[in-house]
């Protein structure tokens, strides 16, 4: 029995941590929001030499071989600095990928990818609806089995910087994910900005884009649910992170500001504030470990085990983000200080890879 | 991470299962004299005081078998494994810790034996949460201290043979001081002087009281740990009390009872399990169990691997007290007003118990520090907020 982590996954921490702080603190996120893309290509090489975009990648195919209980330790700490980057996007289509793809596939792409070369995203759903197959609806024209995709993705994660997106569509009832390059012939993205800036997005369009069989994985709905339950999982962990740096930084303004003659952090009114925080980090931080823990553990338990994190944290988080402002005043409304953003990215958390609500009733379903 | 269990813990869980299926007997044949032989069963297995050192008549259960046995108990809705169930949690730990070889002999078998009830005497008529202020006096004279004060809300009092009682030695009205100067002394409540009075609850119960020193002389010899030192007894002996996995067991039985009680409801015409609200109100529920038991396991992992705990059981008391109101009180609404029924009548379907259930949680809720009390340990302690 260990709930815990490894002495190496300790030292990823730590790894990670230093990483982000020296070279991507505050000042640089900022800096990278503001850019067109969103993202370092400086750091994210660096990255890709240290071994984190392979992270869960095959040794054959030039990555790491580790599991999701290390990316835990890797998202966690992105999550604890809003470090901008493609990473869950990528990571998220390299899994996919080990999981359904085929030796000539793998070996064609995941090399790539923990190389630093691909960015690689999702594109699954065709609406802003919850994750479920029901919400892929593209439809593939299918011509001697190659296929011609016409329509558009939208709200695709990391949509501009993305130079490989997996696909969803389908033929006759049966789902399907292409490997779509953007060098291809109809290949085009649109981006839009949203609220949280370190998060990107855009719609991919796809006009008579041509799918021969090398490009095509036919996929069951399950596999598809594992990428949606992936995405939770990832989208989760940063939250943790994330929330950690709120309740940090609201802590440390209580200990340091003085109204009506003493700490407000001496008032109970702050201080339970803080305490409910804690409790509710403190459990999402639990059942999302243990649902990272499940994905390569025990995969029969992974769908419960991720709606419950995901639900949890969703609105719990959100909370977190307004009370963090709510507890700094003023102060925290402005653009130069730092809680701002952390609100923006609760925002940005809570419907991604779908909303306490959905998730909740998964539960029940699961559990009639 | 890893959730497995070693061969030798595997071993331990089966023969506490083996042990279970002999001996248990349902619910509705468990007489008097069956939870006598319970209780002397149990106790050849080492199982009450599991985790004491076997010197003092314990079980010397590593902290996983431990977990494993907590675990199989609640899972099997086993009856208790000691009646004197205040003895088994924390005045016996205590006394281990603190106690002269003579308490040891005086007390700790009998607390194995279940042989009478222990009770603790830590609130005051005006003393509560800030319990470090207490008050009840206790005077030095000779080899005796002579107590004058009172106790109240004392759980189980009208039943105690014994009681775990703090008094104020010195530090009299200093409250800057007030953690220094109280003292631990293990009472007989037969003595000449103690009058127990019973308070009835909002329930009709009479399960704790109001208690009265008058002139008690109640000998040096029953002193636990040093003078002025008895809240550090007492802190380190509740400490002893941190595993929720007993609990967390109990939470998820009393889940399921509520489904399916909401499966045999009816809502708007339909059956209620049917309703979004419903639905979802139940998930939140199961979200905060499972959330007790996974921090409940990167806790006990802490705590194997030897590395400091500082408050965080305060995380699981929060959420069980949370859980506890509003199951009940979302299990009443639900019911209508049959919810309000008290006893087993027909138009009630589960015989009154979320009734009751709702205005039990108090023993609970308040018994262990009030949930603001909880939030105060938090944000202090783990924290680092100034204090009140």
């Amino acid at each position: 029995m260990n709930f815990g982590f490894t002495e190496e996954q300790a030292l990823l921490r730590e790894q990670v941590r230093k990483f982000l702080d020296e070279k991507c603190p505050m000042t640089k996120v900022r800096e990278l929001m503001r850019s067109e893309d969103g993202y370092s290509p400086e750091l994210w090489q660096q990255m890709a030499d240290l071994g984190w975009l392979g992270l869960t990648i095959d040794p054959e195919y030039a990555g790491v071989g580790m599991g999701w209980v290390d990316l835990l330790v890797v998202l966690e700490e992105m999550g604890r600095s809003l470090f901008p980057s493609p990473f869950i996007s990528t990571t998220l289509v390299a899994t996919t990928l080990t999981d359904v793809a085929s030796k000539t596939q793998q070996q064609q792409y995941l090399p790539a990818i923990a190389t630093g070369k691909t960015i690689a995203t999702l594109a699954l759903l065709d609406n802003a609806d919850n994750p479920t197959t029901d919400n892929i609806q593209l439809n593939a024209t299918n011509t001697a089995g190659s296929f011609t995709l016409n329509g558009e993705k939208p709200f695709v994660a990391d949509a501009g910087v993305a130079t490989l997106f997996l696909v969803a569509f389908r033929d006759q009832g049966q789902l399907y994910l292409g490997l779509v390059e953007r060098e291809q012939a109809g290949v085009s993205t649109t981006t839009s900005a949203t609220m949280d800036l370190t998060k990107r997005t855009g719609s991919l369009m796809l006009k008579d884009v041509q799918l021969t069989a090398d490009q095509v994985i036919a996929v069951s709905a399950e596999q598809i649910g594992k990428i949606f339950d992936e995405g939770g999982i990832a989208v989760t962990t940063e939250m943790v992170g994330a929330a950690e740096s709120v309740l940090e930084m609201t802590t440390n303004y209580a200990n340091e500001r003085i109204q009506f003659g003493q700490l407000i952090g001496k008032y109970q009114g702050v201080k339970h504030n803080l305490a409910e925080m804690y409790v509710d980090i403190e459990s999402f931080k639990s059942l999302v470990y243990y649902a990272a823990w499940t994905v390569d553990e025990s995969p029969a338990e992974r769908p419960r085990s991720v709606s419950l994190a995901k639900a949890y944290a969703s609105d719990a988080f959100a909370k977190i983000g307004t009370d963090g402002i709510q507890l700094h005043g003023a102060i925290a409304f402005t653009e130069e200080y730092d809680m701002q953003l952390y609100m923006k990215r609760s925002k940005w958390a809570r419907p991604t890879f779908g909303d306490a609500d959905y998730h909740y009733e998964r539960v029940a379903a699961l559990t009639d | 991470m890893d959730f497995e269990y070693t061969k030798e813990e595997e071993a331990f869980r089966s023969e506490v299962k083996a042990f279970l299926a002999e001996n248990l007997v349902p619910k509705s044949e468990q007489n008097a004299e069956f939870l006598a032989d319970w209780l002397k069963k149990v106790r050849q297995k080492r199982w009450v005081g599991f985790s004491w050192p076997e010197e003092v008549g314990g079980g010397d259960g590593t902290i996983m078998q431990q977990v494993i046995l907590k675990e199989e108990m609640a899972k099997a809705k086993a009856p208790p494994l000691g009646t004197d169930w205040m003895g088994i949690a924390w005045v016996g730990p205590g006394i281990i810790q603190y106690g002269t070889e003579a308490q040891k002999n005086e007390f700790i078998p009998d607390i194995l034996n279940s042989k009478h009830y222990w009770c603790t005497g830590y609130s005051e008529p005006n003393i509560g949460s800030d319990l470090a202020a207490l008050q009840c006096k206790a005077v030095r004279d000779g080899d005796q201290y002579v107590v004058n004060g009172s106790k109240i809300w004392t759980t189980l009092a009208p039943f105690a043979s014994y009681i775990f009682l703090l008094v104020r030695t010195s530090n009299f009205g200093d409250s800057d001081a007030k953690h220094d100067g109280i003292t631990a002394l293990l009472v007989d409540l037969k003595l000449p002087g103690i009058e127990v009075k019973p308070i009835e609850n909002m329930i009709g119960g009479k399960n704790f009281a109001q208690i009265f020193f008058d002139d008690v002389k109640i000998p040096v010899a029953n002193r636990l740990g040093d003078e002025g030192k008895g809240w550090t007894v007492t802190i380190s002996s509740l400490a002893n009390e941190r595993s929720s996995i007993g609990e967390v067991t109990a939470m998820y039985e009393k889940l399921e009872r509520l489904k399916n009680m909401v499966r045999e409801t009816s809502k708007n015409g339909a059956s209620a399990i049917k309703d979004q609200r419903v639905r979802r109100t139940l998930a939140t529920f199961e979200a905060k169990i499972e959330s007790m038991k996974l921090n409940g396991l990167r806790y006990l992992t802490k705590q194997i691997k030897g590395e400091p705990l500082s408050s965080e059981t305060s995380v699981n008391k929060l959420l069980r007290a949370n859980l506890e109101v509003s199951m009940s009180d979302f299990a009443v609404e639900l019911l209508g007003t049959a919810g309000l029924q008290l006893k087993g009548q027909e138009a009630n379907v589960d015989r009154g118990h979320w009734a009751r259930d709702s205005l039990r949680w108090p023993d609970v809720v308040i018994g262990g520090g009030t949930p603001n009390i909880q939030k105060n340990i938090i944000s202090e302690r783990i924290l680092g907020l100034p204090k009140d």
